[in-house]
């Protein structure tokens, strides 16, 4: 029961927020078979993001998960995405048009303020094994110490 | 807790009815030669190819998410591969025949009846996944090798022996298929002990002995029974049940098996490089894993190695070391490949959490390749043109958490029981397990 209560406060207990007047933030990224450049995104919720994909190589394509926003860019060309990211989180963006043989991989990050999902896990994989071991005790033929 | 499905007759028939598996057979025959035409007469672009599509994200997909989960080895008991093999070796493709063909008929030899030359094929294709996963005449190619391997074997050797010692594949199935709530058991052990012929291991005139080498009377787990339901049809006591049960019931008895334990590592250690190299941002990894026969790829081969074959199992020795510490048992045996039995619902969980990513994210490529399965311009079914889209993105990561936490759990579970069995603390290997998740959570969230 008292785990159960842990558990639903790690996942579902609102966490402290760092609190920063959204601005504008531009990035350049670079996208080459088969990565970004930079390939991690970091901004603050509700800060105004603008990507600039720049190409080196073939066409490439640009899809933020959980955005649903994308951009596509031809070799030499600079394509412009502008959105507001107003979900926390961290969220993979990757290349929506296929570019080669390793495509579907091609990926990179954009994290929105702090990654509460992945703080929230770990809370709850040391509550997970903390209640396997303290929960159901060494059996009796086991040393304590 | 086990509920007999043969009690159905209607299951029954189904389960020993031979037109109806041929049929499945036909037509997963059919798939299975179509992948490797379409890979290597199709366009190179792997994710417009139907080899690629079909067998890496909609066959695997099945796999890992619903057959070896749910169905254990249910998917050995349609895999195309070893059947034109097999019809070979025994001269006829339903019923046995009158004179059975004269073929080598070898018995595999007895220091190789374990699943190490398994755990190296998987090692060797995980190493170059990132060619074989992307490029459609590499993965023509080992499908092809694989099914000319498998029916070379049954030209040489008795049964299947490239399924129960060979496949790549099927090594980590049956290590999963333990936690399926599915199992061929025996009714009754004293009828198998009283039977003389025992028609289900050596054959008769209505079925085939065991094709997995496997004395249904002795089977306690489902590591190596592969669902053909041929012993369900030679049983003439009807014996042989297909039960429901818990999950994971099989993991109550650990296994002794090095080679086993190690194949629990290799796929645990394998998940966790997927996460980090194929999903992660990291563009120089990913280059380094395609780049085959490079520099860099050497040092990927040589890291991937050191992971599955070093780090992990010394990290696991150093727990089962300080586990054995606070043993009260005065000789403990077997205990590293006991607490490996810990590793099993923690491995299968993370490639859950690696695969949904994977695959929700490449599903689309499922319907346009429908349509044009060569990628040559063709529109089948209409779909061809669908745009790329991933599906359930906002869920994918919370449902990864609960996967990776709940194979945490479901891990430390099975260590506890083997703790209690083998008189030993499980609380070290508890601490390798949780390490090992916080990684694959770094990894995927």
């Amino acid at each position: 029961m008292l785990v159960g209560l842990a558990g639903a406060v790690i996942a579902f207990a609102p966490l402290p927020v760092r609190v920063a007047s959204p601005t504008q933030r531009t990035f350049r990224v670079e996208a080459s078979q088969f990565a970004y450049n930079p390939a991690v995104l970091t901004v603050d919720p509700g800060d105004t993001v603008t990507i600039e994909l720049v190409s080196t190589d073939v066409v490439h394509g640009l899809y933020v998960d959980g955005y649903g926003v994308s951009v596509t860019a031809d070799p030499g060309q600079t394509a412009r995405l502008t959105f507001t990211a107003d979900i926390s989180g961290s969220f993979r963006f990757r290349c929506n048009v296929t570019c080669g043989a390793l495509h579907p991989f091609m990926i990179g990050k954009l994290q929105v303020g702090s990654n509460t999902m992945l703080w929230r896990a770990i809370g709850l994989t040391v509550l997970a094994a903390l209640a396997a071991i303290i929960l159901f005790p060494l059996p009796a033929n086991v040393k304590t110490a | 807790m086990r509920s007999d499905l043969t009690r159905f007759p209607f299951v029954k028939s189904l389960l020993k009815n031979r037109w109806l598996q041929l049929l499945v057979f036909f037509v997963m025959l059919a798939g299975f030669f179509f992948a490797i035409l379409s890979g290597f007469a199709g366009t190179p672009v792997g994710n417009n190819n139907f080899g690629i599509v079909f067998v890496w994200i909609a066959w695997w997909a099945i796999l890992i998410l619903i057959a070896v989960p749910f169905f254990g080895r249910g998917w050995c008991a349609v895999c195309p591969i070893p059947l034109p093999g097999e019809w070979l070796q025994r001269g006829a493709i339903l019923e046995p025949p009158a004179r059975k063909p004269h073929w080598l008929d070898l018995r595999w030899p007895n220091k190789m009846r374990n699943i190490w030359l398994q755990n190296l094929t998987f090692t060797l294709v995980a190493l170059f996944s990132s060619v074989i996963l992307t490029t459609p005449k590499v993965t023509a190619l080992v499908l092809a090798a694989m099914f000319f391997m498998a029916v070379g074997m049954s030209i040489v050797f008795e049964r299947r022996t490239f399924c129960r010692y060979l496949c790549p594949v099927g090594g980590f199935i049956g290590l999963y298929a333990q936690v399926a709530p599915l199992e061929l058991r025996v009714k009754d052990k004293r009828v198998c002990a009283a039977c003389k012929d025992k028609p289900c291991y050596n054959g008769s005139q209505v079925g085939y002995g065991c094709p997995w080498d496997a004395f249904p009377g002795g089977l306690t787990r489902n590591t190596y029974c592969g669902l053909c339901m041929e012993c369900l049809r030679t049983c003439p006591y009807d014996n042989i049940a297909i039960n429901t049960r818990p999950f994971a019931a099989d993991l109550a008895k650990p296994s002794t098996r090095m080679d086993e334990a190690f194949k629990a590592f290799i796929m645990l250690g394998a998940a966790m490089i997927y996460a980090g190299v194929l999903l992660g941002p990291w563009g120089a990894l990913k280059l380094a894993a395609y780049s085959v026969g490079t520099v860099a790829w050497l040092g990927y081969a040589a890291a991937f190695l050191a992971l599955i074959f070093g780090i992990l199992p010394a990290c696991f020795t150093l727990a089962v070391k300080i586990a054995q510490r606070f043993s009260r048992s005065s000789a403990p045996q077997h205990l590293f490949a006991k607490f490996a039995t810990a590793l099993v619902p923690l491995g299968l969980m993370f490639w859950i959490a690696f695969s949904l990513s994977f695959v929700l994210t490449n599903a689309t490529y499922i319907l346009t390749a429908l349509s044009d399965p060569f990628g040559w311009g063709w529109n089948l079914f209409g779909t061809a043109g669908v745009a790329w889209q991933p599906y359930f993105t906002t869920l994918l990561v919370p449902v990864q958490a609960l996967a990776l936490v709940g194979g945490l759990l479901w891990s430390a579970r099975t260590a506890q029981k083997v703790g209690a069995e083998v008189k030993a603390s499980p609380i070290p290997v508890i601490v390798f397990c949780t390490l090992t998740t916080l990684v694959m959570l770094g990894l995927l969230l």
